[in-house]
């Protein structure tokens, strides 16, 4: 029985500056993961910046290639994958969602243009079909083609942006989502909608989902598994829960501290306790994220 | 487009101006079509005479009038300028945009060769042009030789935008929708591309006019046919500006000047209305 | 480390901001389309000495505009069309919007700094942090310069950062060093009066737990006022003394930071903080319905109306006047607080 996505001891290693001052940055090491087909889950890939979660995602949907080990989709090697025809089978499969909902989209051009052009190509729908495909993903989100037709990304909020994002992503029924931090230019009041709508992806539409972020307490709420990384190797992994409310590890813990909760009011003021000794460790004059 | 340019007419003093100085310069040329002579021809009206009632800006030494001679000198020189813009332009667009989202292998060869053209000695050559052609030598000729030496600049420019169209998210979103790289690179990026486009163009129009007239006041192209260059010419063969015929010179280059600061003014003003940024704007979608 | 010092000082303090009835819109005019962007609608505070004081709101609610005209770091198209900002230096109060240019710059850094969005680029790139420091606060501190520099380097020590960190330039540093050096900077001259606009909203949570922990220290070292804006509302419950809710340009809530959080008044402020995951908690969360509004065109009345679980057919039409509901507490709703 293959798995759905087999990370199997990847690394990354690039070299960094110019002539003068060449760099080897270890961006991922050895980091493995392992998702099974026929069993949808949400796995959090928690870390900061330069942990090397945003390479690992890059490398998953076949934006960068692993230096080491590899990559497997349905046991077939990603980085194997050459041609028109095979990357569209991939891409129907696995689809991104990112960061920035206000860059997702090209400001100048209308938003139902990728939802139908998704259509036409992944999901081969003609004439009046694509439009219906697109209308059902958007209302699979809580949307509708009449709100979103013919608008531009500047006339949505970033939350309906993500939401049109992730109903792109679904119109060719994908079995794989990689999302890059997507709520975290999302504003509060909204965020959870998309946070919950990632969880009934996985129930409802069974779809697996790579959470990538860098907020704990999202990561608790829906995720089922985690992997906590720091400057690109896995420190931690298993079971959410598990992990977040009793991590073993010493970043896992200094993490898990550093969350400020909104519970926290009115207790005495801990933050009086941060010492020189942690500034030293984390200010490594380290290159941000890659 | 009529909106558009109605509200850049009502609003910008700069594309007003431009507006206007160009038109002028357009509607000048244009009279050339109802000329009562030929332009090749000499000796038609008495020669050497100042500006006056009946011929407004006076007569050549060659017989000729200068108020004709100029429309049709113009209309040359203005048709010459936008011929080798619109075939530099083509070329500049075409390698620049590839070479920026193809990146690698592509990239580097095509940037080699940019480099190349950039480096040549544009003047030199085209003098060599001249010597090797001689008597073949003619306009359409002479502005696919500009044209072909006078993309590198820009192409260079464009591919610098197309290099950072590529890292934004929502190339990455085309990509994952299915889009080809042809339909990217046209549908997505070429918006953005098109201002530096705009701009680079009245630059190229003014730089190929200017080269053709320092090229025709020396000679080097074929003087047969009147442009502004030609007109300055023969103005000196015939040592206008001694003889006190002052009027031959400076109603060529009045003109030329005028044409320049109106495509000047024109790139700069309709710039600002294309470019993304202030089209965003004037949308509402102000993220602040 | 206990909140009673910040207390008592707060009963027998002095105010140090009265923001009175301000207004502050983006009017442009531009190919003959004009707008009118009310960024910051009628707000009214007041924030005493030495006490930290939080802004809270998403993403175009008006608090970073807020703040800048507070500041008077505003410009064309951002117009101040009504009210007054006063602060209260040195025992005279003065109002910003009066003061010429020259009163301004004394006043500046001296009496009011500012860690401004994105500040970790403030430094000038191509001057070591050094020459940062002399350019902002020398005129300020009148001194002969190897004086000056001793002052700087015993000021960054008391805040256990390495007055080595001056040699480098701003490149050389990580963001959260940056941003500490920033607040080193905005603190260096004492002043009376401290903005911070999301300072931490780029850094990473451990480097963010640090930087909030050094500017509560310099807060209660030099004991200045202090806002800090942030959207953030774990950062408010652990920094911020008393915390003022904006919603769509309005505050609509304010007021002990623990009241505010732990018994909120406004639907807005409920669903805001019992909406956020915390760990160890699995319950489900709701998001609100809809999104905020364009300030362009704000809806009539209460401009929470169209999201609100408790509309009334009053809210559709009023805007709802601040209302006292306990001590230091305000709400401006009609269904929860009616005048």
């Amino acid at each position: 029985m293959s798995a759905l996505l087999d990370v199997d001891h990847v690394g990354m290693t690039y070299v960094a500056g110019g002539l003068l001052a060449r760099r080897v940055v270890r961006a991922v090491d050895n980091v493995s993961l392992r998702l099974e087909a026929g069993k949808p889950e949400i796995l959090a890939v928690i870390g900061e910046s330069g942990s090397g979660k945003t390479t690992l995602a890059r490398m998953i949907l076949n934006l960068a290639k692993p230096t080491d080990g590899a990559i497997r989709f349905l046991g077939n090697d990603v980085t194997r994958i050459h041609g028109g025809r095979a990357r569209m089978d991939f891409m129907r499969q696995v689809q991104p969602i990112f960061q920035n909902p206000f860059e997702a989209f090209n400001p100048l051009k209308r938003l139902d243009r990728y939802l139908f052009m998704s259509a036409r190509r992944f999901a081969n729908a003609r004439g009046g079909e694509i439009e219906a495909r697109a209308d059902k993903a958007l209302h699979q989100v809580g949307l509708s083609l009449a709100e979103v037709k013919g608008r531009f990304p500047h006339e949505m909020s970033g939350g309906q942006l993500q939401r049109i994002a992730i109903a792109r992503a679904l119109i060719s029924s994908p079995s794989l989502i990689v999302a890059d931090e997507p709520v975290s230019m999302v504003d509060a009041s909204l965020r959870m909608s998309i946070v919950n709508l990632f969880k009934s992806l996985r129930d409802e539409l069974k779809v697996s989902i790579v959470y990538i972020t860098h907020d704990l307490a999202t990561a608790y709420y829906i995720s089922d598994r985690v992997l906590i990384m720091q400057r690109g190797r896995a420190v931690e992994s298993g079971v959410a829960r598990d992990v977040l409310a009793n991590p073993q590890h010493c970043y896992s813990r200094l993490l898990r501290e550093s969350v400020l909760s909104p519970d926290d009011a009115g207790k005495s003021f801990m933050l009086a306790n941060a010492t020189p000794a942690h500034r030293s460790q984390e200010d490594a004059k380290s290159g941000s994220e890659t | 487009m009529f909106a558009i340019l109605r509200d850049l007419f009502r609003y910008k003093r700069e594309f007003r101006v431009g507006a206007i100085l160009t038109m002028f310069i357009a509607v000048f040329a244009s009279l050339s079509f109802v000329s009562p002579y030929p332009p090749q021809d000499q000796f038609v009206v008495q020669p050497d005479l100042p500006p006056s009632w009946a011929y407004w800006f006076g007569t050549t030494s060659r017989g000729q009038d200068v108020f004709w001679q100029l429309s049709f000198a113009i209309r040359n020189t203005m048709l010459f300028g936008l011929a080798v813009a619109i075939l530099s332009r083509i070329i500049s667009i075409a390698i620049g945009m590839w070479s920026g989202y193809m990146g690698g292998f592509v990239d580097r060869v095509l940037m080699s060769i940019n480099d190349t053209f950039i480096v040549i000695p544009l003047f030199p050559l085209l003098v060599l042009f001249y010597f090797v052609m001689r008597d073949k030598m003619s306009w359409p000729l002479l502005a696919l030789a500009m044209a072909l030496l006078g993309w590198a600049y820009d192409a260079r420019l464009i591919r610098s935008l197309a290099l950072s169209l590529k890292m934004r998210e929502f190339t990455q979103q085309s990509v994952f929708s299915g889009m080809r790289t042809s339909e990217i690179v046209l549908q997505e990026h070429l918006p953005y591309v098109l201002p530096i486009v705009f701009y680079t163009t009245m630059n190229n129009m003014n730089w190929s006019v200017g080269l053709e007239v320092t090229l025709s006041v020396l000679g080097f192209t074929n003087i047969d046919t009147p442009t502004i260059g030609v007109m300055i010419y023969w103005a000196n063969q015939h040592t206008a500006l001694v003889a006190g015929i002052w009027w031959w010179i400076f109603f060529p280059v009045l003109f030329v000047v005028i044409l320049f600061i109106g495509l000047f003014l024109l790139a700069i003003s309709m710039n600002e209305y294309i470019d993304p940024r202030s089209r965003l704007a004037r949308m509402g979608g102000m993220h602040g | 480390m206990s909140a009673a010092p910040a207390l008592q000082a707060n009963v027998a303090s002095e105010r140090a901001l009265t923001v009175s009835n301000l207004r502050a819109y983006y009017q442009t005019k531009y190919f003959g389309i004009s707008r009118e962007v009310r960024a910051v609608d009628g707000v009214s505070l007041v924030i005493d000495r030495d006490e930290i004081y939080g802004l809270a709101g998403e993403s175009s609610c008006g608090k970073t505009t807020l703040v800048k005209t507070i500041v008077r770091a505003i410009r064309p198209p951002l117009n101040v069309i009504d009210g007054s900002v006063s602060f209260r230096f040195a025992g005279c109060e003065h109002d910003i919007y009066t003061l010429g240019e020259a009163e301004l710059t004394g006043l500046r850094w001296k009496h009011l700094s500012y860690i401004l969005q994105g500040s970790m680029n403030v430094l000038n790139p191509v001057r070591r942090v050094r020459e940062s420091f002399i350019d902002f606060a020398y005129r300020h501190i009148k001194r002969p310069m190897p004086e000056f520099l001793r002052f700087v380097e015993n000021h960054l020590a008391r805040l256990r950062l390495d007055p080595a960190v001056l040699d480098n330039f701003p490149h050389e540093l990580s963001g959260g060093m940056r941003q500490r050096v920033t607040i080193a900077l905005a603190s260096v001259c004492r002043p009376d009066f401290i903005v911070a606009d999301e300072p931490t909203t780029a850094l990473d949570v451990v480097v963010q737990k640090d930087v909030l922990g050094l500017l509560r220290e310099v807060q209660r070292e030099i004991r200045s006022s202090m806002i800090l804006v942030t959207h953030d509302i774990g950062v408010h419950a652990n920094v911020t003394d008393r915390l003022g809710v904006m919603y769509a340009g309005r505050l609509v809530e304010e007021g002990r930071t623990v009241e505010v959080i732990r018994s909120s008044r406004h639907p807005y402020t409920a669903h805001l903080v019992s909406s956020l995951p915390r760990i160890g908690d699995a319950t489900q969360k709701k998001g609100l319905e809809g999104s905020p509004p364009n300030l362009a065109a704000p809806p009539p009345g209460c401009r929470f109306h169209p999201r609100c679980p408790l509309a009334m057919d009053v809210c559709r039409k009023e805007h709802p006047p601040m209302v006292v509901v306990a001590a230091e507490h305000r709400v401006a709703c009609w269904a929860t607080a009616p005048p």
